[in-house]
């Protein structure tokens, strides 16, 4: 069982990020994609799953990672990522519910360099009963 | 000139385990369901199954392609209501197609449909590029 108080909660990530054209060109090559000079448009997610998965591993929320699958997935990007950018991320635990069983996260991941949002991203991830 | 109600010609993606693995290593998403038979089945699969978000990279590829560009999509949305199962050893097709629902100035809206095997993987799946 989730810990419904971390509803609402928005976590803020311990460390700056530093996108690196490597990771960029590793994430591109995976799908053929040979212009890397921005990153393809779920690379965000690189950076999202392991924060979500950092917070709501913690013992005070206590999600188990491997009964976790991913239901849904929403991007809204405001500019491409590009190398050395240096994201400060912050997630949101939106809503929590339980369903035949299984508890349905909703979190919400900003990335933000300095004060620009770069990219806003939403995920329901499925706890498995 | 780009109409609603175009519809962009399908492509098919080959899916096996080694992209998996490349995925994995490139996204850091390590999750062994998407690499061990034995966990895969353990958690109640039938089989390995590709990480939806490798799903939803290479739906993203098929947009970026046709708009021109990874810095045209400026919305992705999918849900994930079906696994692309990848046996050991075999090449599973994710079959990738788009119509043109909504053009609003310069902002084209694709509702886009993923198939495995001729099961459909994706649900309301959606882009929002400018071109």
């Amino acid at each position: 069982m989730i810990n419904p108080d971390s509803v609402g909660r928005t976590f803020e990530g311990a460390d700056l990020l530093t996108v690196t054209q490597t990771e960029i060109n590793a994430f591109a090559a995976v799908i053929g994609e040979e212009d890397t000079s921005v990153a393809p448009p779920t690379f965000s997610i690189r950076i999202s799953l392991s924060q979500y998965e950092s917070i709501l591993t913690q013992p005070e929320i206590g999600v188990d990672w491997t009964r976790l699958v991913h239901g849904d997935q929403k991007f809204q990007i405001f500019r491409p990522i590009v190398a050395g950018d240096i994201f400060k991320c912050s997630a949101t635990i939106e809503t929590l519910r339980s369903v035949a069983g299984n508890e349905i996260i909703s979190v919400r991941s900003d990335l933000h360099n300095g004060n620009e949002l770069v990219v806003s991203s939403w995920s329901t991830l499925v706890v498995r009963g | 000139m780009i109409e609603v109600g175009d519809v962009i010609p399908a492509r098919i993606f080959d899916v096996d385990r080694a992209l998996l693995k490349a995925y994995a290593d490139a996204s850091g998403d390590q999750n062994p369901i998407h690499q061990s038979e034995e966990v895969a089945i353990s958690v109640g699969l039938p089989n390995v199954i590709a990480h939806g978000m490798l799903t939803m990279a290479l739906v993203g590829k098929f947009v970026t392609d046709w708009a021109g560009g990874s810095a045209k999509v400026k919305e992705f949305s999918a849900r994930f209501i079906k696994p692309v199962i990848v046996p050991a050893g075999e090449k599973v097709d994710l079959t990738v197609g788009a119509t043109v629902v909504e053009i609003e100035g310069n902002r084209i809206k694709l509702d886009l449909v993923a198939t495995s095997g001729g099961v459909k993987v994706l649900g309301m799946a959606k882009a929002v590029v400018v071109k």
